[in-house]
């Protein structure tokens, strides 16, 4: 444990993570959603924001050449609002989760580095918050403070902070027992220098796959009070889309276009942030993957058997 | 200690080589044409410092290498029979009922969650399928009683257990199916002195009993002064010296082994500092060049640098036969002697001739 | 005893998150802007009957607890009074009595509503959670067994894929598939205005309602548990006592389930745990979609039609029945693991 090396240079990260196709995919899978939310309005074929003559014939209308992915309940394209709604998904994932990396972080830093009452305290008050159910918690608070953008953000942001302090501080109890810290502490250097030059780097990479996976989660929570009729009116978002369209009868219409799009922008979303999670964490933290029982059909591999062998 | 070598070999290993492959990398020689044989009843010392290819070399025998080991030359034969060569579910059968190991650590090769007497039971009815349950519970009370512990603590679990009494469970679970040969592999490591004593004791005794043969694998000269036959010296996966106990402790010839004696207090003079030996044993991805133990070698000259040496034996009385490798204690037939050969790799061997 | 002790302190914590969740919620409903206590005797569906009654329930003219008369707006208030006759204590003593209040919506108490809601959202969320653990376990098993060969591959991709699916999106697909080429119902627990002939009738009905809600419930799930069995079997079998298992010349089969097994489900008990707080919020995305009469689906309706007396009373069942389900795992796991339940 001891002599395995701390921090991956930066040159060795990305040799493997260039090597890593998981992560690789989910990044690609990223660049692109970003790319599509930054350059929505050049994009996007129609403005959202524009409103529409309604017809019998723009409502729920086929995907066609006007409409490659067709029209919604209210005869608006649907390309461009799966365009916007990447706009919305984006900033709630990366500001919800960047509150609830800030204050798990801190709390499991804290906790794990001072020990004591303190850590009693924090982790005790960590055990209820992750026992109490994230999203009815989420959906009451949204639903009495009423559904603006940053009430949404901030809401997710201060419930989902839980996993991230429980990791944080079993990262920082191990390293805090490193003879690099002991040694900084035993020379009398104080709490903010050890915290800030020994122990932060260490959690560092824990933090940034943690956060990855906040994001997903922030976006798929997000998503899911928007489906619940909690969104932002005056923004698209793809759960809103997707709320429109079941309560407001895309499912009898059979308009199959208005209920796949914005799930597909969900799903590609929360994937691309998955798989980058997850093949972060194999660079960060490569793991052996085999064990007693794995197949080992080579372990007798001798080209010339000696005569003996009958 | 005479042994009996006029007897066919119970276990022949011959020019054994294991090699770990990692994938971008060329192969680790962990293991590099390792020989010798084993007597019904014999104990040999399998000695060296850590990473020298013991453990890994013991795995070999029962052909449980993790997947980047691959055995690549040699043969191993067990009563004639050559055991690379079977398949899989053939050597399962082999496992244990005829070969079985003593892990260090028995805290780690328990299973926490399993009572210690359907561990030792399960070994039990794995190779003798016919017996019945009230049979094997009672095999399993004697296996327990053979050790020093109660029948009726084979239903509490290892947490329950103190250090040395796993140790004594690990060893009567290796004794389940009367083995012919029991491989422990640091059996004592850490135990406290006096347990350790007493688990060597119990050791040595049920091996007497029993007529096993046993293969200590230990960094510990004492221990193999005490309860081995012969010795076998490992440095860098390659065999250092190998002889007979009383040779390897009045006229090793390997400067490494010379080296380990020297490390060993001497009981007789207590006043003798502790000598260990400066520097690691080279990493098997990293060996040197000539000699595996030339840079750490007091006696090192040139040839050392750039030549490795050949296995060659020591004793005058075989001067005149070049052992390939092939250390087999048949050779003292056709001389007369009762006495295991003594082989060294080393130039000053050579030098001398 | 000392497993005696252990369940006596599990209990003791599991009331006290409970007391804090209670708290959380008066809290909540007092204090945010909105204040549905207040702003709820405006709601023009309530007759001047439910008005009176709302007032004497939350004893709205009482100071809010000692020394504070109001949350929202900030207005202190005497200290020196009854704490019995405080809004947090009429709070608390209506929870214990079980009531709740009355819905907003349908003018009837709020926990007569729920305590048939609670056995619809337990029946789906079990027997999708049921089948997505032995699903999901047995993949899991697969995968880590063959660990690193194309078939672990594929269903590590198919559990992060799983995982990434919005549980609501997923429900409306298979919805939208399942009653158009299948035939499934569209939603609900019964076919309604069907008069039954026999049990084994409705049973069939709610068969076929359960179809798609399991199923969907089942692939969210199934992913995520495949995930963390096999991790935790691979951390398993790299433990020294298999290779114990396999020197004793046990076979593949048996080494897997009688040493790997027990051992992995002990990690696994406790992340089942974890995934209660998951478990809930599919519960109510699922019920939304197929309009399951459950608590999940009423969170849906109640922030639809602004019912905050059945909000509050959702969130708060739900709440408690995770904490309880997390406390049967933690006495399930102390009974599960020798070296807690023997001393």
């Amino acid at each position: 444990m001891t002599d395995q090396p701390l921090l991956l240079s930066g040159a060795a990260f990305w040799k493997s993570f260039r090597r890593n196709r998981i992560a690789l995919a989910g990044l690609i899978m990223l660049a692109l959603a970003l790319f599509a939310a930054v350059f929505a309005p050049v994009i996007a074929p129609y403005d959202p924001a524009a409103s529409v003559e309604i017809t019998i014939d723009s409502i729920y209308a086929r995907p066609s050449a006007a409409h490659l992915l067709g029209t919604d309940d209210a005869g608006k394209d649907v390309l461009s609002n799966f365009i916007y709604g990447s706009r919305v998904s984006l900033t709630v994932g990366i500001f919800a989760s960047f509150i609830s990396i800030v204050i798990g972080g801190t709390l499991g830093i804290v906790a794990g580095y001072l020990g004591g009452r303190t850590e009693r305290v924090i982790m005790r008050f960590t055990d209820i918050m992750l026992v109490i159910p994230d999203l009815p918690l989420t959906v009451v608070i949204v639903a009495i403070t009423k559904p603006r953008l940053l009430n949404i953000i901030l809401v997710i942001g201060l419930i989902g902070w839980t996993t991230t302090a429980r990791l944080v501080r079993a990262q920082t109890l191990s390293i805090k027992e490193r003879k690099f810290v002991l040694r900084a502490r035993s020379i009398g250097a104080g709490h903010f220098h050890i915290l800030r030059r020994h122990i932060f780097p260490l959690v560092l990479p824990l933090l940034v796959v943690n956060s990855v996976l906040i994001i997903s989660l922030a976006i798929l929570n997000e998503s899911t009070l928007s489906f619940l009729g909690l969104s932002d009116p005056t923004v698209v978002s793809w759960g809103q889309m997707l709320n429109y369209a079941f309560e407001r009868g895309a499912m009898s219409s059979r308009a199959w276009w208005v209920l796949v799009t914005p799930g597909f922008g969900i799903v590609w979303l929360v994937l691309g942030f998955t798989l980058l999670g997850h093949g972060l964490e194999q660079v960060l933290n490569p793991r052996t993957e085999w064990h007693h029982l794995t197949d080992h059909p080579l372990m007798v591999s001798l080209p010339a058997f000696p005569e003996t062998h009958p | 200690m005479t042994t009996p070598t006029t007897s066919a070999p119970l276990l022949a290993v011959r020019d054994l080589s294991i090699d770990f492959i990692t994938p971008d990398r060329p192969p680790a020689h962990a293991v590099s044409r390792v020989s010798f044989t084993l007597q019904p009843g014999e104990a040999m010392g399998l000695v060296g410092e850590s990473g020298c290819g013991k453990t890994t070399l013991s795995l070999a025998l029962l052909r449980l290498l993790p997947p980047q080991g691959r055995i690549v030359n040699g043969s191993v034969q067990f009563n004639g029979r050559e055991l690379l060569a079977l398949a899989e579910p053939e050597m399962a059968d082999i496992r244990w009922r005829h070969m079985a190991m003593i892990f260090q650590g028995a805290m780690n090769a328990l299973n926490p969650v399993v009572t210690v007497g359907s561990q030792i039971g399960e070994a039990i009815h794995r190779h003798y399928p016919f017996m019945s349950p009230p049979e094997v519970a009672a095999r399993v009370a004697e296996l327990l009683d053979m050790v020093g512990i109660l029948g009726a603590r084979a239903d509490q679990y290892p947490h329950q257990y103190s250090g040395g009494m796993r140790q004594r469970a690990m060893i009567a679970m290796a004794l389940a199916c009367s083995p012919e040969i029991v491989i422990a592999d640091e059996p004592t490591t850490a135990l406290d002195v006096m347990i350790q004593a007493q688990i060597l004791d119990l050791l040595d005794n049920l091996r007497r009993h029993l007529g096993l043969a046993v293969i200590f694998v230990t960094h510990d000269l004492g221990v193999v002064a005490e309860l081995c036959d012969k010795v076998l010296v490992m440095y860098g996966g390659v065999t250092a010296e190998y002889a007979d106990v009383d040779t390897i402790y009045n006229s090793p010839r390997h400067p490494y082994t010379q080296e380990l004696l020297k490390a060993f207090p001497d009981l007789s003079k207590p006043q003798a500092a502790l000598n260990s030996i400066p520097g690691y044993p080279p990493r098997p991805d990293a060996l040197p060049t000539g000699c595996r133990f030339h840079p750490r070698c007091p006696l090192v000259f040139d040839r050392c640098r750039t030549d490795q040496p050949a296995l060659l034996s020591v004793s005058p009385v075989w001067s005149s036969q070049q052992s390939s490798g092939y250390a087999g204690t048949a050779n003292s037939k056709r001389s007369g002697e009762v006495r295991p050969t003594h082989l060294a790799s080393c130039h000053l061997v050579e030098n001398d001739k | 005893m000392k497993s005696l002790r252990l369940i006596a302190s599990r209990l003791v914590w599991a009331i006290f998150t409970i007391l804090f969740v209670m708290t959380l919620n008066f809290v909540i409903f007092r204090v945010l802007p909105g204040d549905p206590a207040r702003g709820g005797l405006r709601d023009p569906r309530l007759t001047r009957e439910a008005i009176e009654a709302i007032r004497v329930r939350f004893g709205l003219e009482k100071p809010v607890i000692n020394c504070v008369q109001s949350l929202n707006p900030w207005e202190p208030g005497p200290c020196a009074v009854n704490p019995f006759d405080t809004q947090f204590f009429i709070y608390l003593r209506n929870l214990a009595q079980g009531e709740l209040g009355i819905s907003y919506h349908t003018n009837r108490p709020v926990a007569e509503m729920m305590s048939q809601m609670i056995w619809n959202t337990i029946l789906l969320i079990g027997l999708g959670q049921i089948l997505a653990i032995i699903l999901g376990m047995g993949l899991g098993i697969l995968a880590a067994w063959k660990a690193r060969t194309r078939l672990d591959f594929g269903a590590l991709l198919f559990s992060l894929l799983a995982w990434s699916l919005p549980t609501f999106w997923l429900g409306i697909i298979l919805l939208f598939w399942g009653s158009n080429q299948l035939g499934l119902p569209i939603g609900g627990r019964l076919t309604p205005g069907v008069d039954f002939p026999n049990t084994a009738a409705m049973l069939k009905d709610l068969g076929r309602h359960l179809v798609l809600p399991t199923l969907t419930y089942t692939i969210v799930f199934l992913g995520e548990y495949m995930l963390i069995m096999r991790s935790t079997l691979i951390d398993v079998l790299s433990e020294d006592f298999i290779l114990t298992a396999k020197a004793k010349g046990l076979h593949t089969f048996q080494i897997l389930k009688d040493h790997a097994l027990r051992n992995a489900m002990l990690p696994m008990v406790t992340l089942i745990a974890i995934n209660l707080g998951f478990t809930v919020a599919g519960a109510i995305q699922i019920e939304s979609v197929f309009s399951w009469p459950g608590l999940g689906g009423a969170v849906f309706d109640a922030v639809g039609q602004r019912d905050y007396p059945m909000l509050q009373g959702a969130f708060l069942l739900l709440a408690v029945t995770v904490i309880l389900a997390n406390l049967a795992a933690d006495l399930v796991y102390s009974w599960l693991d020798p070296r807690v339940r023997t001393d």
